[in-house]
């Protein structure tokens, strides 16, 4: 009649008596290693490239601990069960993103050309801006269920953005072709980073919403139980977003992480594997179409296909990479031993190329490395977290960067087309810097609801708690 | 050439010491797995283990009477009961619409209190949606899915 006893280690489900580990600590110890990482890599760059440790790096060393010691504080405080990874990794890829940006300016100083711009100060101003962005949206977003109800405004928020470069004249939105920008007063932000986030919001409450009524199925053919034509609806609204996103702004990258992250959140809250075929299907006739219509698609997929073709032209950038990474070789040239300088954009676009010259394939894939256990940490918080909102907005937050890495990374190693996406993280570019570290603070805050236990912690003394396992059951036959 | 083998410990350690950030990020990643039963944890709830709990004429049983498991019946004691798809439920359902962690039974003071754990779907105790814990009283059905419940004495 009483059930089990009361003694946890009889019981199968039985919980521990002591609180869960915050694991607070092993995340000050990852970030004070990464943070050393970076330092590291700063001095290498130094002394390899002038041949002393110049001044500014102790201004650069506690600028950015004290960054990271802010943050780490700030979850201590806020997000206490967050994953203690996710701050480490993204640590570690902003560090060396900076590295790698300084190198360059180290490089653009030594060709002397004449107007060289020290871009990673101002990279870690945005740094700077972003830190304080996750602040507040930590403190903000004290429940990650609250972003649930402004899914609609959101939503709005996300197609405004989306939409504003769009509409403005070409002098203030257009950058070489791409019109994603905005620029004011010598600053210059894309708008779309920041809609790719509401709009992941938007997806994940309205999903949760509708999923029982899109995974319903149809008929079976070939093994895929397709889903009901009018159900098809949201998937060609997204898709037709996405098309238009490539014809009125002409980014390639922006309209095919939409449509992307939009499929894989739709196969997550369905887990109906005809989405990801349908999806594929109309990504393939937008494709076609595009290829057909547009001609900066045409170039980039005709330079994809044979860069060496157009070398002197379109491909030049992309033949400069591949040569760069053929040069790095498996242990690279060190870091300030290459030449990473001769790809074009190396600090937006191509930094990845640059990683792969200096650091080689070994530093390249440690590099990927950290982007998955990023990623996989995200993920595990989806899967642990109790709220379907927040699996989905967990799930595709983290498939949201996974995602950009995969685009990225491919266009530089010459998998895919080019499409100018950024890397995150790591690749110069302020709104991307900024908005990426949004997204990581509604991660935290989702993985601190995952981890956090659901009641106070027990005060030591007092009797360990029940648990739920069998209730004695029996089957009475009506 | 001192300069030159001092470049290619740079080059070689920097590698190294980035690879050692990762494994130790692995090995945070396999205490996650196998150390700490984080997320589990969470479903014990509070103050399941009410001192002194009396004997009186409170309901003995739950029972299943509609949906794939009618007829099942779980005698309650003082542990609260955990409904839901997840494995450790005390009462497992296999339902599309059931969430994995759907709705709780607590017993507090030798009454029997429901509780909707945020499931997608909803859990309903006489036609009203559960929203906050809800007094149940014998006999009255509470419906999760296609299966609905009912206290008996």
């Amino acid at each position: 009649m009483t059930g089990p006893s009361t003694d946890p280690r009889s019981a199968g489900a039985g919980s521990p008596a002591a609180p869960p580990p915050t694991r607070r600590g092993t995340e000050a110890v990852m970030l004070a290693f990464a943070v050393v990482i970076t330092l590291a890599a700063q001095s290498v760059v130094d002394i390899t490239l002038t041949g002393s440790l110049r001044p500014e790096l102790a201004t650069f060393g506690g600028w950015f601990t004290a960054l990271w010691v802010v943050m780490h504080l700030v979850v201590r405080r806020f997000a206490p069960y967050a994953d203690p990874l996710l701050l480490p990794a993204v640590a570690l890829l902003s560090g060396l993103g900076l590295t790698m940006i300084h190198r360059l300016d180290l490089a653009g100083e030594q060709v002397g050309a004449t107007a060289t711009r020290e871009d990673a100060p101002v990279q870690l101003v945005w740094a700077t801006l972003g830190v304080v962005l996750f602040v507040a949206v930590l403190l903000v977003v004290r429940d990650h269920r609250l972003l649930s109800r402004f899914a609609y405004t959101l939503a709005l928020v996300g197609l405004l953005l989306l939409a504003l470069p769009a509409v403005l004249p070409a002098s203030i939105s257009s950058v070489n072709g791409a019109k994603i920008w905005i620029r004011l007063a010598g600053f210059s932000i894309q708008p779309g980073e920041f809609a790719k986030i509401c709009l992941i919001i938007f997806f994940a409450a309205y999903l949760v919403d509708k999923r029982d009524v899109l995974a319903l199925a149809s008929r079976r053919v070939m093994g895929l139980e397709l889903p009901r034509g009018r159900d098809l609806g949201p998937v060609v609204v997204a898709w037709m977003l996405s098309i238009l996103v490539l014809v009125f702004e002409r980014d390639l990258g922006s309209s095919l992480l939409l449509f992307g992250i939009f499929v894989v959140m739709l196969y997550v809250a369905t887990e109906r594997a005809s989405w990801l075929v349908i999806g594929v299907g109309l990504f393939g006739a937008g494709a076609l179409l595009a290829y057909q219509f547009f001609g900066h698609v045409q170039v980039r997929v005709d330079t994809w296909l044979d860069p060496f073709a157009y070398r002197d032209t379109g491909g030049y950038q992309m033949v400069q990479s591949l040569f760069g990474l053929g040069t790095g070789g498996l242990f690279g040239a060190g870091l300030g031993g290459g030449r990473p300088d001769e790809v074009p954009v190396a600090k937006s676009d191509f930094i990845a190329a640059a990683i792969g010259e200096e650091l080689g394939l070994f530093g390249l894939v440690a590099v990927i490395v950290v982007y998955l256990v990023l990623v996989e940490r995200g993920l595990r918080s989806s899967l642990i977290v109790r709220d379907a909102f927040g699996k989905l907005l967990a799930a595709g937050l983290s498939f949201a960067i996974a995602w950009q890495v995969f685009v990225v990374l491919g266009g530089v190693t010459g998998l895919l087309p080019l499409t100018g996406l950024t890397t995150p993280f790591v690749a110069y570019g302020g709104s991307s810097l900024v908005a990426n570290f949004a997204l990581l603070a509604i991660l935290v805050r989702i993985s601190d609801a995952a981890r956090r236990p659901a009641t106070p912690a027990v005060p030591p003394g007092t009797p360990p708690r029940a648990t739920f396992v069998d209730a004695p059951t029996e089957v009475v036959k009506p | 050439m001192t300069a030159e083998i001092v470049l290619q410990i740079f080059r070689f350690g920097f590698l190294l010491l980035l690879w050692l950030f990762i494994f130790a990020a692995f090995r945070v990643v396999r205490a996650d797995l196998f150390g700490g039963r984080v997320g589990r944890v969470a479903a014990v709830p509070p103050r399941a283990a009410a001192p002194g709990r009396r004997k009186q004429k409170g309901p003995k049983t739950l029972v299943v009477t509609a949906g794939p498991l009618a007829g099942t019946r779980i005698t309650l004691g003082d542990q609260p009961i955990l409904i839901g798809r997840a494995d450790d439920s005390t009462l497992v359902l296999t339902d599309d619409f059931a969430s994995s962690r759907h709705a709780r039974l607590t017993n507090r003071g030798g009454q029997w209190y429901v509780e909707d754990l945020g499931s997608t779907n909803g859990t309903f105790l006489d036609q009203q949606r559960v929203q906050g814990p809800l007094l149940v009283a014998n006999g009255q059905p509470i419906r999760i899915g296609q299966t609905a419940l009912e206290l008996r004495s």
